[in-house]
């Protein structure tokens, strides 16, 4: 059985001695029926997908409706000519988020984590370090199982839909992920991982999903590089040993009820929000007129 | 919720449900047919039909007709690839009364000249549900091997159709019954545990009030 709440999650650490991420693949062997060696050549190829649709980036690439596509390609050249004020590992992780996310809208390849429209999130953050030789790949699946376990934890208690949570739901938990991802990748601790987790989340809390049109592009694409950002923020107070005082578990029954409060026009229904603006109202317009022709 | 749906799936974007489960609903009418479709009528409602182009709903299902996975990414070339292997289609938008907002209506004609009519709804997270099965009301997600039984509402077909397959060693693991009225025409779909083999599914047909077979094998990945 997977755990339904971080506590659990750590106090299973203790008790079996074990780290996070192997606590957590084996409550999933149980679960799911895989042998380890299964389990763990499946998370490979989930971080071989993930290093592909980064690599088949295409900065001409545009996705169906017009309106995403090459600002990954933007932000690289900007990064490259020294005209930004993040550079390094924080210029990448912009640049890989969007990447990432612009290839879904344009119908490429990639991997729910834990939704397509947060697609982003996980992969701009660890994709840097792989790169840079700072993680090896067995480093960085170890650290999406660490991912993997706390977007369980959400969904068990909360959700992961953007229908149901929000935009917290979807990119709020993908930060969490990977700030938890972040911080066992840093050789954090379990509770520092937890830490990691909440402070992410904590800082999405109340976010809605108000795609313009409907569609995976506006506002989810750039959102997707909030989510990656904070993450790297919340992992580097975790690190530091920061706390956030409000525990991971009360944190994700407060973006549950968060969520439930939020009018059903702010949960993926395309009608509030962004999308309610005139110029969402007018862009919709143009694509439901494309749709009709 | 299993680890590898909180990662996971692969698939092609931009979304679970207006993209990977349309894959699923047209892949799952191809099976349904039993063989491959030469000419589909296409029909959008709801959410499907409002957004589907900008989602790729539309080259989503055309593809899953062609037999294709929700990762392949070829997904985006799915219309192209229809005309070159003879698959003639038509997409439209359709109003269905209390349906799913994510639903798609599929009229299909097979190479052999069989026919079938599937309604199916994608639901959330890539899964989906078919709905209806030449106009009879169903509810399956197509997560099974699954058997689908188009008989005359009259006594027996239960027994028999049960019987065949203990014969055959497959157990089911749920069971729904169907009808479009009392001594109409009835429907019973089996969610089984084995795959069913194309013999199991030729003795069903040959069998007397039996009116249609379908069946739908889970792909060995799955």
């Amino acid at each position: 059985m997977s755990y339904s709440s971080v506590r659990a999650l750590l106090n299973a650490c203790k008790a079996e001695g074990r780290p996070l991420y192997e606590v957590i693949l084996r409550s999933d062997l149980q679960e799911s029926g895989l042998t380890e060696t299964e389990s763990r050549a499946r998370m490979r190829r989930l971080w071989q997908v993930m290093t592909e649709t980064s690599a088949n980036y295409c900065g001409a690439d545009r996705s169906a409706s017009g309106f995403a596509g090459g600002d990954a390609a933007k932000v690289e050249a900007a990064a490259a000519a020294g005209l930004l004020y993040s550079g390094g590992y924080y210029a990448q992780v912009i640049a890989e988020a969007l990447k990432t996310a612009e290839c879904n809208a344009c119908m490429k390849r990639i991997v729910a984590a834990p939704t397509a429209g947060s697609c982003g999130v996980l992969p701009a953050v660890l994709l840097p370090l792989w790169r840079s030789g700072a993680a090896d790949e067995d480093a960085v699946c170890r650290a999406l199982y660490v991912a993997a376990g706390f977007g369980q934890v959400v969904a068990a208690r909360a959700t992961l839909a953007g229908a149901e949570g929000g935009c917290q739901a979807e990119v709020g938990a993908a930060s969490g992920m990977a700030a938890a991802a972040l911080t066992d990748l840093k050789g954090g601790t379990a509770e520092a991982c937890a830490e990691a987790f909440a402070m992410a989340l904590t800082n999405l809390e109340g976010l809605v999903c108000d795609p313009v049109a409907g569609l995976v592009e506006l506002p989810c694409i750039k959102r997707n590089v909030i989510g990656a950002v904070n993450a790297v923020s919340a992992a580097d107070m975790a690190l530091a040993g920061v706390v956030g005082h409000i525990p991971a578990d009360e944190v994700i029954d407060a973006m549950a009820e968060v969520g439930a409060a939020m009018s059903r026009d702010l949960r993926e229904t395309g009608i509030g929000g962004l999308a309610g603006t005139p110029t969402g109202q007018a862009i919709r317009d143009i694509v439901t007129m494309a749709e009709e022709e | 919720m299993r680890l590898f749906d909180v990662l996971g799936p692969v698939m092609t974007g931009p979304s679970s449900s207006h993209t990977a489960g349309a894959v699923r609903i047209g892949q799952t009418a191809r099976k349904l047919l039993g063989e491959p479709p030469v000419r589909a009528e296409i029909l959008l409602h709801g959410s499907f039909a409002a957004t589907g182009r900008g989602h790729g709903t539309d080259r989503a299902l055309v593809a899953g007709l062609l037999g294709m996975q929700p990762d392949d990414e070829a997904i985006p070339r799915s219309f192209a690839l229809a005309r070159q292997a003879g698959l003639q289609f038509q997409v439209g938008t359709i109003l269905l009364r209390g349906a799913h907002p994510n639903t798609a209506l599929l009229r299909l004609y097979g190479a052999g000249g069989r026919k079938l009519e599937v309604v199916g709804a994608s639901i959330g997270g890539g899964r989906i549900n078919i709905c209806q099965i030449d106009g009879i009301t169903t509810n399956f997600g197509a997560d099974h091997n699954t058997l689908i039984v188009h008989n005359q509402d009259t006594p027996g077909h239960v027994a028999a159709v049960t019987t065949s397959l203990s014969r055959h060693g497959i157990n089911i693991a749920t069971m729904q019954l169907y009808r479009s009225g009392a001594g109409g025409y009835a429907v019973m779909v089996l969610e089984c545990d084995q795959p069913l083999p194309a013999d199991l599914v030729e003795e069903l047909r040959r069998q007397p009030g039996i009116v249609k077979v379908t069946s739908l094998n889970l792909d060995p990945a799955e």
